[in-house]
């Protein structure tokens, strides 16, 4: 793919600052929840951003999104840095990105009847003033995701999980957007229903040549959806790659400390498999330690992985590592 | 090997303003000295309550056990009367619940929780009890025993609180360890941990473990056998080997087909399983996995499928377990 990307992240960093006091309010540190992240995306294609929890991977969206004003570095979206825009002109941006949250229940207006919810968008950025075209669409939408359009009179709280998911996904929909921040949008389900929604995540990919940030803490579930697999520990991107050559050949110590983990449901395979456990835990990012992020708990550290800062390299084409000892 | 418990027909209800849910509706396994079972299912399979029904657990009302029996060690535990059951619950059977965040009291120090639990199950001194305590802390892997026992819940993270958790659950060496989901609310790798520590302290001190997860992996990787759960019945129960490479059952090879695997290129499609798990809250007539089944016939409609031996120690509930066999011997 060699298209001009359809979004690109240069050299993100978004730092918290953490306060004390009521009256006077100190800043006595920051948290760098994202720091120095950069990637891109092709159009039609599906970037998986993997990490466990606190690792950045859900702000790293946001920022995208602008639902946060990042600290530093440029998001580039269809060839317009975001953060230059101004309100009208990101509006109309925003209507080419959407999002599909993790949990069905507490995404979607528990107030609103499904048929609103899908409509909204459409109603806010003036698309389909009419009122009975827009009832259309919202049918149409539905069918797209699988539900039958007589649900647009229900309220959320009369469908399950997977069905709300779908609404969820419906909205998303409802604005032709080119791109698709998908925050853990399968996590909550339940694997026969959660199958359902991957498949479904990927027909729409295909038929609408969407491109998904596909944010996940299951690497089965990006294993299986993404094109290229982006690796987020505390806030830095250590292993970017394309799906196949980042699970068959991982390089990054900690990248292959996650792969071990994530037990296969396969007996046979379990018991020829070598189970190394990475001993620790993810460190506070309040204070993060020094040099290379990873090194108290990395099994082929040396003395310079205290002191210095990994760079990114490329050691194959398109395979990206920060780390300088593999 | 001794049977440790024996579940026989357990039934258990809730009432609730949509009606009588039937939760866990004729539930029969057994658990041997020292082995790992894994109990599998999705979200309202009743998984989680046959396993506190089987500590009495069960809030009453809404819940109520109404039907089977509970043996442990020969004894019937539904029958037991209230003091004799706590010596049981905490000792000899221990519960490791899915939130580390609400299942230690946040009021207490990790110390008191531990040493109250030892002093009155092992009846050991406060002196002899804290002396345990650190004891235990550091073989759960955690650091500095000493001053954590001064610690509250809160000043740990997930993993450790599930550490304290597990070194509360072996605490009064108990035959039988129940552990509810105890990695789903944590990260893959602390996963990986708290399964670990889990496996070798059961190996160790020839404890019997009861895994109730939804994690066909987590089950693959652990469970010496494994019961599948659909509806609030069992409808395969079998070797981790018979049920991941033989299913005997539709709805197995439906969760096998659906869960995505990290060893599979992208790009292969998964075979999710139609429409949805059935209201409890209706009496089904027939087989429950009936109207998501490809399999299903005339008979799965008017006929219950009772839980039948399809080899040894391999146990199917489906009228149609032949065909299926038959078409998987096909396939591969």
């Amino acid at each position: 793919m060699s298209a001009a990307p359809l979004l690109q992240v240069k050299n993100l960093k978004m730092h918290f600052p953490v306060t004390e006091g009521v009256m006077v309010r100190k800043v006595v540190a920051t948290v760098k929840a994202v720091d120095d992240v950069s990637f891109s995306l092709q159009p039609g294609e599906t970037l998986g951003l993997v990490g466990e929890s606190g690792c950045g991977k859900t702000t790293t969206g946001r920022c995208i999104l602008q639902l946060e004003k990042p600290t530093a570095g440029e998001i580039i979206f269809e060839g317009e840095d975001l953060a230059k825009l101004d309100r009208k002109g990101l509006v109309a941006k925003r209507a080419r990105m959407q999002v599909i949250f993790q949990d069905p229940y507490s995404s979607l207006n528990p107030r609103m009847k499904v048929g609103s919810i899908i409509g909204e968008p459409m109603k806010v950025h003036g698309i389909l003033p009419d009122r009975k075209q827009r009832q259309e669409r919202v049918a149409e939408l539905l069918s797209v995701c699988g539900l039958n359009p007589k649900f647009m009179d229900r309220y959320p709280h009369e469908m399950s999980g997977g069905q709300r998911q779908r609404v969820g996904i419906a909205r998303a929909l409802a604005l032709n957007p080119q791109f698709i921040v998908c925050d853990e949008a399968v996590s909550a389900l339940d694997v026969s229903i959660q199958a359902q929604v991957i498949n479904l995540l990927e027909d729409l990919r295909d038929k609408f040549n969407l491109s998904y940030l596909f944010i996940a803490h299951d690497l089965s579930v990006v294993r299986h959806l993404c094109h290229r697999v982006a690796v987020m520990y505390l806030g830095k991107l250590v292993e970017l790659a394309d799906s196949d050559e980042l699970f068959e050949h991982p390089k990054h110590p900690y990248t292959k400390a996650l792969l071990e983990a994530v037990p296969i449901p396969d007996p046979t395979i379990e018991k020829g498999r070598v189970h190394r456990i990475m001993q620790g835990e993810v460190p506070s990012p309040m204070n993060p330690p020094s040099g290379c992020v990873f090194h108290p708990r990395c099994p082929i550290a040396v003395d310079s992985c205290k002191r210095e800062v990994p760079q990114s390299r490329e050691l194959r084409p398109g395979h990206w590592v920060a780390c300088p000892r593999v | 090997m001794a049977t440790l418990l024996e579940v026989k027909d357990l039934r258990t209800q809730f009432e609730t303003s949509a009606g009588t849910v039937r939760a866990v509706d004729g539930v029969s396994y057994t658990v041997e000295e020292g082995e790992t079972v894994g109990i599998v299912g999705e979200s309202g399979c009743g998984k989680s309550v046959g396993a506190l029904s089987v500590l009495r657990l069960i809030p009453d009302p809404p819940g109520r056990v109404v039907g089977g029996s509970i043996h442990f060690r020969g004894e019937d535990l539904l029958a037991m009367s209230d003091e004799k059951l706590h010596s049981v619950r905490g000792g000899q059977i221990a519960m490791v619940f899915q939130e580390p965040m609400t299942s230690l009291n946040p009021v207490l120090t990790i110390g008191l929780q531990l040493c109250e639990t030892m002093e009155f199950h092992l009846k050991l001194t406060p002196e002899q009890a804290r002396l345990r305590a650190v004891e235990l802390l550091g073989m759960v892997g955690i650091s500095e025993p000493e001053r954590r026992l001064d610690q509250y819940p809160h000043h740990l993270s997930g993993g450790m609180r599930q550490r304290v958790m597990i070194a509360l659950a072996v605490s009064c060496k108990p035959k039988l360890i129940i552990a509810d989901e105890p990695t789903t609310a944590l990260d893959v790798t602390i996963q990986a941990q708290i399964l670990e520590l889990m496996k070798n302290l059961t190996k160790r001190f020839g404890v019997a473990l009861v895994v109730i997860t939804h994690n066909l992996g987590v089950v693959a990787r652990y469970a010496d056998r494994v019961n599948v759960m659909y509806a609030g019945r069992i409808v395969e129960s079998g070797t981790a080997a018979d049920i991941y490479h033989r299913p005997m059952h539709p709805y197995t090879l439906g969760l096998l087909r659906s869960v995505p695997r990290m060893d599979r290129p992208r790009g292969e499609k998964l075979i999710p399983i139609d429409g949805q798990p059935p209201d409890l809250t209706r009496e089904i007539v027939g087989c429950a996995y009936r109207p998501r089944c490809s399999f299903a016939t005339e008979r799965c409609a008017r006929e219950d499928p009772a839980l039948e031996a399809v080899g040894h120690g391999h146990r199917s509930a489906c009228f149609e377990k032949d065909r299926l066999a038959q078409l998987l011997k096909v396939a591969s």
